[in-house]
């Protein structure tokens, strides 16, 4: 292509520039670069793409015209959670993760690139206190990724093929498990009581084998409720030599116990409720923490960022265990490691520096009290069914309609209609729940809030 | 010498000596208030905590820091400022990472709350605008791959290779295989992700080497090691060396005759974009990095999104969901419908701020503008090939004499045996003027390796800048080697000598707990 294209994302586009560099290299045309394609491989014309907006004026519009047309929880009032689950975000928390310096860096090193090293250190060692052990990844992925690495480690730790987990881990992170342990680790569920929700200790004394290396379980559990028997999972998991590993909801650890304290090896979760928007479930970083043990700590496919002296004194910060990754041993590596989440492991140390002690216990408090005053509430509601399941709740817990005669997809068509977003319909993922709905309550909601929710649902009943 | 003098000597980064955090924190200060529960809702829910078993409520607070909000503040932006971001600098020694200009309209898009604050099980209606965005941007991708389905679900390259490798493995066991096709086959200079994720995913790993000479894959070795064992190969073209495999349709074919699968490594299509595709070369899988090519910004190591786009007959193993759109209803949707998914990679469906970026970044620039970016990316980085080669002290093994695609891997192995500095000591000492280098992935075949990717966003008179650097650095390697070794001076903080506290588990410190458990005052291990 002779005529020029002058963009104002590539300076070198200046035809008069391109000559001078070409005439420097002694190369006659930019197309002689590519004189090493065959030609039945080259591509021939111009890719089928739509016409450009190459104005900024008209691409803001063109891009704004379609993202308008969605309605968003800062529109309507919503009680979804599931996993993804609305918090408040402070203005700083987008205040440092929209900076350049950390928005656009990479890979640079602890000299020039020192402030996301002390930025990411700082992160692991609040987590570390918030989850109450000694190490803590650089984020991975996500939540889901962080449980099944957590499991892979067990199975590592212990020699051993096998894991247990609850039949009520979240369907999302199950899959994202079962197909991360194939095909050498095989993964066995553990049935659950139908009333209080908690795991079946019978069922996991009977499947716990030798070969077994893990038992996995989640607090809050998906359905909201509280597993209550941590430390007997626990011990009932170390008495067979395997280890536990717990998934945690970490806004839930100013006011619950941290896994560690009912026997967790392994804590696992997702920093998305620590100050990272939802982005339709695209915000997200997982954590993994562990005991300050070298066993532990060598399989860790993650990086690990340590804190070093310098020549002058100063604080330095670097890669610990480097020859652990696959960057420095490839298939001979634990597991494999690349880009993950650092710019939300960044935000959430920054959301973890606001909120202190005080803080993370206020947030505790209003998920926990506004979820209970939301639960005596709907359960006041006629012909609902709250809780459907479990005892005790931190900040979701599961609605049924079966005796409305209603289907949950009508009663959130009908509460869509008054600008709000009803609970998350289980009624195909937990088919044997029937009608339900799960409900979550953060700080976020007031008062007010909740009882438009009951008002709304109220007349919805009624009608 | 060189023809251009580097004219900012002065350059000092910022130096803060900020704190650990935990030094900063006053017992009592507050960093932001929460709501207070109203008296109605403490009233109905009752003593909750007290009502929660035994062991299950915290007892002891957990020791965060305790701030007021602008020394927060301050605190972070000061190591904003300790931190060279890519829009402070000519970002091209980062090679292999297509460090390019993430445009600062497509911010704009992302923090709006109409993105950033949905909620993943929104009823589908009110999902219509990012639904489309993924699905247009899944037409684009299509067309840019010559593939005919797009996943979004992996959350950055390493990510995507594991859901390919997850879909060669289902693939294999699906058709009965899983005894007799038990190998994958990479390149040495691939991204050590395909064969750590090949070997997790239960296979044995082949690593071809390149031909000492072309530097291309040696397709003696290659043609030895295929054989009805082999699953797929992952392969990556340009490999991290820059130079086109031409004989890549050889590749593909024979490992077809051989009933295998073919994967490319797009995670760098910056220099090829609209000039070669994944389809022509027959390949039946491919992935790419939207945090690379497609300009999102890379966040100090993600999020980033890895898609991953297949040929028909892999469609119904991709993981769940995808974007489809009814035309009957005028509909974008959620479609799980796929017989042999894999199932999930990722929770929900993949990073939607870097998908909506990405999407905006290709709809500024159309195929004419893609196509620039590939040229002028391939032009910068034979503009940049000669000129480092003009230097004393640097060679780039392969291919004698040829231009090179996106990117070169260039060696100070000369450097070093002349003046006793190696690239480490180069390292550190381009943190002086504002720059810097990497290192290259391992292993170092190429010694003392280096690579550079100057990409599509740098004006001439920028890259003259960043070989000005390196030009002053060579001739101070060859003068006064004490000033490159001793480096730096003017960046954040001093020469990390000791990597023993990284390296021994009685010395390393991963978290300020650690730190504090081991010892006394700056670094005095206790007893």
């Amino acid at each position: 292509m002779k005529e020029s294209f002058i963009h104002p994302f590539i300076p070198n586009s200046v035809p008069e520039v391109q000559q001078e560099m070409l005439k420097d290299i002694g190369v006659e045309d930019v197309e002689d670069f590519y004189s090493c394609i065959p030609d039945a491989q080259r591509y021939k014309g111009l890719l089928e793409l739509p016409k450009p907006y190459l104005s900024e004026v008209e691409l803001k519009k063109h891009v704004n015209g379609i993202i308008n047309k969605n309605l968003s929880t800062e529109d309507l009032l919503s009680f979804l959670g599931g996993g993804c689950w609305q918090h408040y975000i402070p203005a700083i928390c987008d205040e440092i993760n929209g900076r350049s310096e950390f928005l656009t860096a990479y890979a640079g090193e602890p000299y020039e690139d020192h402030g996301r090293f002390q930025a990411l250190f700082e992160y692991t060692s609040m987590m570390a206190e918030l989850l109450d052990v000694d190490v803590v990844n650089v984020p991975t992925y996500d939540g889901s990724q962080a449980a099944a690495t957590a499991l892979r480690m067990a199975c590592r730790i212990t020699n051993r093929s096998k894991v247990i987990v609850s039949d009520l881990t979240a369907p999302d992170r199950l899959s994202v498990i079962k197909g991360y342990l194939y095909p050498d680790i095989e993964v066995i569920e553990i049935g659950h009581d139908s009333l209080s929700g908690l795991s079946n200790l019978d069922d996991l004394e009977n499947k716990l084998t030798e070969n077994v290396g893990a038992v996995y379980f989640e607090n809050p559990s998906y359905l909201g409720f509280i597993e209550t028997q941590g430390e007997m999972i626990s011990n009932t998991a170390h008495n067979s030599g395997a280890l536990s590993v717990v998934w945690v909801d970490p806004s839930s650890l100013g006011v619950l116990s941290p896994p560690s304290s009912y026997g967790a090896d392994l804590t696992c979760g997702d920093i998305q409720p620590l100050g990272i928007h939802m982005f339709m479930g695209g915000g997200r970083g997982g954590f993994i923490g562990a005991p300050d043990d070298d066993k532990f700590i060598e399989e860790y496919p993650s990086r690990l960022f340590g804190i070093v002296p310098t020549t002058h004194g100063e604080w330095g910060f670097g890669d610990v265990a480097w020859e652990r990754t696959s960057y420095a041993n490839r298939e001979d590596a634990k597991e494999f490691v690349g880009t993950g989440a650092a710019l939300w492991g960044i935000t959430a140390g920054v959301y973890l520096s606001l909120m202190g002690p005080k803080g993370m216990r206020e947030l505790g408090e209003n998920c926990i009290k506004k979820t209970n005053y939301a639960l005596k509430r709907l359960a006041s509601l006629n012909g609902l069914t709250v809780p459907a399941i479990g005892k005790h709740f931190f900040k979701e817990f599961v609605v049924n309609f079966d005796k409305t005669g209603k289907t949950v997809q009508e009663i959130n068509a009908r509460l869509l209609e008054q600008g709000i977003f009803g609970g998350h319909d289980l009624s195909k993922s937990y088919s044997q729940l029937g009608q339900s709905a799960l409900y979550c309550f953060t700080e976020i909601h007031s008062r007010d809030d909740i009882e438009r929710l009951i008002s709304t649902m109220n007349l919805i009943l009624n009608a | 010498m060189g023809t251009t003098a580097y004219d900012n000597n002065e350059f000092h980064q910022a130096r803060w000596n900020e704190p650990v955090i935990y030094e900063l924190s006053t017992p009592g200060e507050r960093g932001i208030f929460l709501p207070e529960v109203e008296p109605e809702i403490e009233d109905l829910a009752g003593n909750v905590l007290d009502e929660l078993p035994a062991g299950m409520c915290r007892s002891k607070s957990p020791e965060l820091p305790e701030m007021s909000q602008m020394r927060a503040l301050k605190h972070y932006l000061r190591l904003s400022q300790e931190n060279l971001g890519a829009d402070f600098n000519v970002d091209i020694g980062q090679g292999t990472c297509t460090m390019k200009y993430s445009p600062k309209v497509n911010e704009l898009f992302v923090r709006s709350p109409k993105i950033a604050d949905l909620h993943p099980l929104q009823d589908e209606s009110t999902l219509q605008g990012v639904l489309e965005i993924m699905y247009k941007t899944e037409q684009f991708l299509k067309s840019i791959s010559g593939m005919d389905r797009i996943s979004f679900q992996p959350g950055a390259g390493s990510h995507a290779i594991l859901a390919i490798v997850s879909i060669i493995r289902a693939w294999v066991d699906a058709n009965g295989l899983t005894d007799t096709k038990d190998e994958i086959i990479t390149t040495i200079f691939s991204h050590p992700s395909n064969c750590a994720v090949a070997k997790l995913k239960g296979f044995k790993v082949v690593n071809i080497y390149a031909d000492p000479v072309t530097g291309r894959p040696d397709f003696e070795a290659f043609k030895a090691a295929v054989s009805e064992r082999t699953a797929a190969l992952l392969i990556t073209n340009p490999e991290d060396v820059g130079i086109y495999n031409e004989r890549i349709q050889d590749f593909t074919d024979l490992v077809h005759a051989h009933g295998g699968l073919c994967s490319y490594d797009q995670a760098n299509a910056n220099g090829i974009l609209g000039v070669t595709r994944a389809k022509e070369a027959n390949f039946d899988l491919c992935f790419f990095n939207l945090h690379k090519t497609f300009s999102s910004p890379h966040g100090c190591g993600g999020p980033g999104s890895g898609v991953v786009g297949v040929r028909d007959r892999l469609i119904q193993y991709l993981p769940v969901p995808l974007v489809s759109f009814d035309e009957k209803t005028d509909h974008y949707y959620l479609d799980y419908n796929f017989s042999k998914t894999i199932g999930k990679i990722k929770d929900f469906y993949g990073v939607i701020p870097v998908i909506v970026r990405a999407y905006a970044w290709i709809m500024s620039l159309g195929a004419r503008g893609l196509l620039e970016v590939a040229r002028v990316s391939v032009l910068n980085n034979n503009y940049v090939l000669k000129k480092l080669l003009d230097m004393r002290g640097v060679t780039a093994p392969y291919a004698d004499r040829e231009t090179r695609i996106e990117q070169v891997r260039f060696s100070f192995q000369k450097l070093k045996e002349e003046t006793s500095c190696g690239f480490g000591d180069v390292q550190r000492r381009i943190c002086d003027f504002g720059c810097h280098i990497w290192n290259s992935h391992e292993p170092f075949i190429i010694p003392e390796p280096f690579t550079i990717e100057p990409t599509e966003s740098y004006s001439k008179k920028e890259l003259d800048e960043y070989l000005a650097v390196i030009e002053q650095i060579i001739e101070e390697a060859y003068t006064e080697p004490d000033i490159v070794k001793n480096a730096p001076y003017n960046s954040v903080v001093h020469h990390i000598a000791e990597h023993k506290y990284l390296d021994e588990p009685d010395l390393w410190a991963i978290t300020w707990r650690m730190y504090k458990k081991r010892y006394n005052d700056y670094f005095k291990k206790k007893a």
